[in-house]
């Protein structure tokens, strides 16, 4: 790896395409946000005769305010959050658990459980949306959000799992031999000794299930019909077509969605690069 | 080895527990990962595998909510709806084009992101977090944005690229059909470029370095570095996640969905839009279903394909 960047930096050439490359990078990936970012704060009279103006000539936060207190964002944002949030607690305890037996134990119908766990990473999730929507509604749980929640969980666990289990791979399996030898029960020693260091791997696992939780839109559209229930895609979608002339205030809204899930990914993808580098490394 | 392993935990227990070796065994073997596993196993098998089966068997039969009194089981009757079906037919292609030029992108752009990642320069930190960032803005959002980005009024895509000659006058692309599938494509390899780069990063931070050093001191250019060693190196990992993403891709609906609705006149209908718009706009979940299982057999020949073909030719 040292190697690479010295020899790189002893050619000028491959020096200046190398910053080339990081400002390509850096525009293709913020462009669009700043864009967003832009129009949110342009007021709502320069918005189309400033169209395409790199810098708005005025800037107002009344956007935002509208957003905030004039329409039911903050319903959908609070729906969003309890599902996301729930989503992660339940999917990183249950593929904390899962990821923890595919680490340590070998045991009968491990390959078999392993390839389901893949197919179900192959298979449309179209192909599980009509039935799942008709044992939701047989079930009386439409415009539920614990029905959502329980689908989300389900649908992360698989990935949830496999990022977990790498974690595991990564603390080595003496530690809680060690402590069991010393007498503690295996839960006590999980407690104890691994839970500690799995800390970042729950984080990630959480922060990466959040996310995807966050942003949601199919199932959600199909679950969920009712105003209050909306989660933040759908609720925003309807917002779209309800307000299709007011720009501003649609990209206040989309600035607002945000950030959570930036703020949860900014804290986490440093572990994600980690787990999925111990994974490959064993693998 | 994973034998040792256990008879070597069993033995730790048998110290540590006091109980009978076979009983550990038992308990070890069989027992124990399944109390881990069972959450997994339950919400897995009935949130998504028993839907699965029932979806197959909805393929089979005549499941419309407008018209609940025509239920019943019709053979291959949806089949032979679907090969006489043109839009299914337009629908595949799409699927075909959208999913190869996304992938193309998405993973050229990431490997270059992944090569730069792994080098060393100012500011290191912040930038991966950056150009990680759009992997963070949720899907309906990013189509959202470009959407704006396309239109002619508000965004400056249109404007660009007439000044650059491609377009004649900065009209809406998405309302295009010879373009419109490029607006979705271009919002995809936005959003995917980070996935490819953390995965291929991963796996070029596998590589020892001793092998460039030692590369370096026999004379080899940046370039015979780069194909001798790193691209086999990365083979494995590239044709696992190339085969994820494909199939996800092929899958992924919200982008056009939100985007442009799979129209003007069907040129961005890929398969799953238009299973999803043929089940909850028509509500004819029955041929909604045999989309599916068409796209769902498309996806399994081909990653039995990738998987024969990366047995085949990389030999790690």
């Amino acid at each position: 790896m040292g190697s690479v960047a010295r020899s790189s930096s002893r050619h000028p050439a491959l020096a200046f395409g190398k910053y080339a490359a990081i400002a390509f990078y850096l525009g293709f990936a913020l462009f669009p946000l700043y864009w967003l970012m832009k129009i949110a704060i342009t007021p709502d009279a320069l918005i189309f005769s400033e169209g395409t103006r790199m810098l708005p000539s005025a800037v107002t936060f009344e956007n935002f305010a509208t957003v905030l207190f004039e329409t039911e964002f903050l319903a959908y944002f609070r729906n969003s959050l309890t599902v996301s949030l729930g989503t992660a607690f339940f999917t990183t305890l249950i593929a904390a658990g899962a990821g923890y037996a595919f680490s340590r134990f070998v045991f009968a119908g491990k390959r078999i459980i392993i390839a389901v766990m893949l197919i179900t990473q192959m298979f449309p999730l179209l192909m599980i949306i009509a039935p799942i929507y008709k044992i939701v509604a047989d079930l009386g749980l439409l415009n539920s959000l614990t029905s959502l929640i329980v689908v989300y969980t389900a649908f992360n666990i698989p990935f949830a799992t496999f990022l977990m289990q790498s974690f595991f791979d990564g603390i080595p399996k003496d530690l809680e031999e060690a402590a069991m030898m010393d007498g503690c029960s295996r839960f006590q020693a999980l407690r104890t000794v691994v839970f500690p260091l799995t800390l970042p791997g729950l984080g990630a696992t959480l922060g990466f299930v959040f996310t995807a939780a966050w942003s949601e839109l199919l199932f959600a559209l199909m679950l969920i019909s009712k105003n209050d229930a909306m989660t933040f895609p759908v609720g925003l979608l309807t917002f779209v077509s309800k307000f299709s002339v007011d720009w501003g205030q649609m990209m206040a809204a989309g600035v607002l969605a945000l950030v959570p899930s930036c703020l949860f990914f900014i804290f986490i993808q440093r572990y994600l690069v980690q787990g999925l580098t111990s994974g490959a490394v064993k693998g | 080895m994973a034998g040792k392993a256990v008879i070597a935990r069993a033995k730790t227990t048998v110290v540590s527990g006091g109980t009978g070796a076979r009983r550990s065994l038992y308990w070890q073997y069989m027992v124990e990962p399944f109390l881990y596993l069972s959450p997994m196993i339950l919400l897995i098998g009935s949130v998504m595998l028993i839907p699965l089966i029932v979806g197959i068997s909805y393929s089979f039969q005549s499941i419309e909510l407008l018209n609940p009194f025509a239920t019943g089981w019709v053979g291959f009757e949806n089949y032979e709806k679907l090969w006489s079906d043109r839009k299914f037919w337009i629908a595949l292609e799409n699927t075909f084009f959208w999913t190869f030029w996304s992938i193309f992108f998405q993973f050229f752009l990431g490997l270059g992101l992944a090569m730069l990642l792994n080098t060393q320069f100012f500011g290191k930190k912040l930038f991966q977090a950056l150009v990680f960032l759009p992997w963070a803005v949720p899907t309906f959002l990013s189509a959202l944005t470009w959407a704006w980005l396309f239109n002619p009024v508000i965004g400056p895509i249109p404007h660009w690229l007439a000044a650059l000659g491609v377009l004649s006058e900065p009209y809406n692309i998405l309302g295009d059909p010879d373009l419109a599938i490029w607006g979705p494509i271009t919002a995809n390899i936005w959003f995917g470029v980070p996935f490819f780069a953390i995965t291929l990063l991963a796996a070029l931070q596998s590589i020892p370095g001793e092998l460039y050093e030692a590369a370096e001191i026999d004379g080899a250019t940046p370039w015979q570095s780069f194909t001798k060693i790193t691209l086999p190196f990365l083979a494995p990992m590239i044709a696992i996640t190339v085969m994820l993403r494909t199939i996800w891709i092929a899958n992924f609906a919200d982008l056009i969905f939100v985007m442009t609705g799979g129209g003007p006149a069907n040129s961005t209908q890929i398969l799953s839009t238009y299973i999803f718009t043929t089940a909850f706009r028509k509500l004819d979940f029955g041929y909604a279903s045999t989309i599916a299982v068409a796209l769902l057999i498309i996806l399994l020949a081909y990653a039995v394909i990738l998987l024969w073909m990366r047995k085949r030719l990389v030999k790690i």
